[in-house]
């Protein structure tokens, strides 16, 4: 007998704040707004806890089907929440990083107007990203799926007055719709080939199967869950929309396009990890798309100057860094970088928000600088992050990070060709994060003096302004900052191996053919001790370079900025990617649906059609109309003639 | 015995004098009068088949056409008053209320 946890209600709380919120909140006052969405978001947190400290007693994996959703033949979906590790290790960062990033937004969001809608979307994404977490079918999770979307939408665009923002909500949208179309088709072959979309029905049906020696169905499943993920964790070629979703409130940019939603797609591969499995090109897909997602992110951040698009970036490269743990088939360790990534990128969006409230909305680093003094807490909690990013020991992101470097040189699908990248995105990492730290907190402050009035914040930045100077934000956003930081220090302490211990009963199938490669003897000690100097020298060489070129020396990146002329120019200008999309696949879209579809055939041919036939009718009965004139007589010749016709007919019959 | 073809074109002239001058007149008056022409034109083709075959059935007919006949001739010639008290006029081309 297992007892019911209740799952149901977890997902359903934030729901329900969001429903108060968002169909009362405009008459209550910002205090009773925050509670609501406070009371409710942390309700799920203590949940998810509750049901942590349950788990050990618990009989993995925990199934609760609430009711029956579709059914259609032997084709049956349901209500039905699914927990087992993977899930509660998704749960508790999903609710325990929320809550955080909701109590940060309540002091960052505080002077801004909306105020009861912002919560009402966050806790709308709440409810869609538990749902998605906890699915216990696909369809469930495509509902989550396609909720996250639109919460993400909805924050993207929250400013929706400013155009650039409401232009970046549809263009995130419309990205993500061409991954959610791959994701669908999957669904479709699944539904086809193993009329379930239950995830134990699908994986046990997989389990039939052999590996692909070639490509087959669980290849072609395989590369359209990617392409699904590709969509929704921005991984090449559909990254384009993260670092535009910057246009959104600090938080937003925190929870969904750092922590959480962006992570839906690494969560999703590592569940189907059963299909991934059996399908190692699908599986060498993921691994090279992560791998170049990583490398290519990690250059294009290190020229940009916008703080919020430098944590972009990187947020980008470090997605691509759990994929690429997917693709060697080291599961596990992807959702271990998630968890740190979630830690350490939640508070450096949260750190870089307040340092953008510090210095009055301004969010151009070069316009910064030696805030270090000024704002501590910010800078302390800051520096744990960066270190935690860079992948400095015994930071969070220094386990997780050599974990999946380890497995990508020793794993059997891995490759020192990932390895290799892996590290050099290291130390671009490294570099990247330490320059943003240089700039931003060390130097001479080069902004204007009284930062903070009107003509600095910009319409969408936060309007915290009028008590001038450079300040420190309020509590209610250090505290969320503290415990992130407390966090992004000690989150890898866990260890990888016990991690990975601890996810193997949900990701290691009976039958699974990877053998995750577990350090036993004594040279491959030997090597891991190698590989995880070189990455600690990659961090090292990142710091030192920054160091070098915007602490010691800031005019030596101009310098080589100018040396390397047109390469840089490609490299600020993001390798032109959005001007080659737009010349690719926006103009000839356009341009194919304005000139072709409405004006050829929605103008030339339909509305034509319809014009010319009801032209052609009022001719005709324009012609036809004399026939009845209204004059009797007329009239009667018609009959007359009708007649005389009629009996001309009959004669002729007769007389033939 | 005159034969059956007289009295058919005799018929069809009387039938043909009603067409045209209900076609042609523009007194009510006149193109009622053309009417009853047809009509009689008809009974009188009626009547000689009839001899001719010596079928008792064309005679009935032209019994109940007369009655039509006399029913039409008393709601007609009411309309025609009843048109002539609010128009003051019989010319048919001048009862046009209906036209666009």
């Amino acid at each position: 007998m297992t007892p019911n946890l209740h799952l149901w209600l977890i997902p359903l709380l934030p729901l329900v704040g969001a429903a108060i919120n968002g169909l009362l909140g405009k008459r209550f006052s910002r205090q009773t707004v925050s509670a609501v969405a406070l009371a409710f978001c942390g309700a799920a947190f203590v949940m998810a806890l509750w049901i942590a400290a349950q788990f050990s007693a618990l009989n993995v994996p925990h199934l609760e089907t609430l009711a029956t959703w579709i059914r259609a033949g032997a084709f049956q979906a349901d209500f039905a929440f699914y927990l087992d590790q993977l899930s509660l290790v998704m749960l508790l960062v999903v609710t325990g990083v929320g809550f955080l990033i909701h109590i940060y937004a309540v002091g960052y969001m505080w002077e801004e107007g909306g105020f009861y809608r912002f919560f009402s979307y966050l806790n709308l994404f709440m409810f869609f990203m538990l749902t998605l977490v906890l699915a216990s079918n696909y369809l469930l999770m495509f509902i989550g799926w396609e909720g996250v979307g639109l919460a993400s939408y909805l924050l993207i665009g929250f400013w929706f007055t400013k155009d650039s923002a409401a232009a970046a909500g549809k263009k995130a949208f419309i990205v993500n719709r061409i991954g959610d179309f791959g994701f669908l088709i999957a669904l479709f072959l699944m539904i086809q080939h193993f009329g379930s979309l239950n995830f134990a029905q699908v994986f046990s049906s997989v389990s039939n199967f052999g590996v692909e020696s070639g490509t087959g169905l669980l290849t072609s499943i395989g590369l359209l869950l990617m392409v699904g993920a590709a969509g929704k964790s921005a991984q090449l070629p559909l990254y384009v929309w993260l670092p535009d979703a910057m246009e959104g409130p600090t938080p937003v940019s925190a929870l969904i396009h750092a922590a959480t939603m962006v992570t839906a797609g690494v969560y999703m591969v590592a569940r189907s990890h059963t299909i991934f499995e059996r399908a190692p090109v699908a599986l060498m897909v993921v691994a090279i798309v992560g791998t170049l997602t990583a490398l290519f992110a990690a250059t294009i951040g290190v020229c940009q100057t916008d703080i919020k698009k430098v944590l972009a970036y990187s947020t980008i490269s470090q997605l691509g860094y759990m994929f690429m743990a997917c693709g060697v088939g080291a599961f596990s360790m992807g959702i271990f970088h998630l968890m740190t990534h979630a830690f350490f990128k939640g508070l450096l969006f949260l750190a870089a928000g307040s340092v953008i409230h510090a210095v009055g909305g301004e969010q151009d680093m070069r316009r910064m600088g030696g805030l270090r003094t000024k704002i501590p807490w910010t800078f302390w909690t800051m520096t744990a992050a960066t270190f935690a990013i860079a992948g400095f020991p015994p930071f969070a992101g220094f386990f997780s990070k050599d974990a999946i470097l380890f497995q990508a040189f020793t794993s059997p699908y891995g490759s020192w060709v990932y390895w290799a990248i892996g590290v050099f995105t290291a130390f671009l990492t490294s570099f990247y994060m330490f320059r943003l730290w240089f700039l931003t907190f060390f130097g001479e402050y080069r902004g204007e003096e009284s930062a903070g009035h009107d003509e600095h914040s910009r319409a969408g930045a936060p309007a915290l302004h009028g008590h001038g100077g450079i300040h420190e934000s309020p509590k209610v956003m250090l505290i969320p900052l503290v415990i992130l930081a407390v966090l992004s220090v000690c989150g890898g302490w866990i260890g990888s191996e016990r991690f990975d211990k601890f996810l193997a009963p949900a990701l290691h199938s009976d039958s699974a053919t990877v053998e995750t490669a577990t350090p036993t003897h004594t040279e491959e000690r030997a090597s891991e001790t190698l590989l995880t100097g070189v990455s600690i020298m990659a961090a090292f060489g990142g710091l030192g370079l920054a160091w070098l070129l915007y602490h010691r020396r800031p005019q030596l990146p101009q310098e080589i900025a100018q040396a390397l002329g047109g390469f840089y120019q490609a490299v600020l200008q993001k390798y032109y990617v959005d001007e080659l999309y737009a010349v690719l696949f926006v103009k000839p879209l356009v341009d194919g649906s304005t000139k072709l579809l409405w004006h050829g055939i929605d103008r030339d041919v339909i509305d034509a059609t319809l014009d010319n036939s009801a032209d052609g009718a009022r001719t005709v009965s324009d012609a036809a109309r004399h026939m009845q004139s209204g004059n009797i007589r007329s009239y009667a010749g018609w009959v007359a003639a009708g007649a005389a016709a009629v009996v001309a007919y009959m004669v002729w019959m007769g007389t033939r | 015995m005159v034969p059956l073809s007289y009295y058919l074109a005799l018929g069809g002239i009387l039938f043909a004098c009603g067409v045209t001058g209900f076609l042609i007149k523009r007194n009510i008056i006149t193109i009622f009068m053309s009417i009853e022409l047809m009509l009689n034109g008809v009974n009188l083709s009626f009547v000689a088949f009839a001899a001719q075959w010596h079928a008792l059935s064309g005679q009935v007919f032209v019994f109940f056409v007369m009655v039509v006949a006399a029913a039409e001739a008393a709601v007609g010639l009411a309309i025609i008053i009843a048109v002539y008290r609010t128009r003051e006029t019989l010319n048919v081309d001048r009862v046009n209320l209906l036209k666009l």
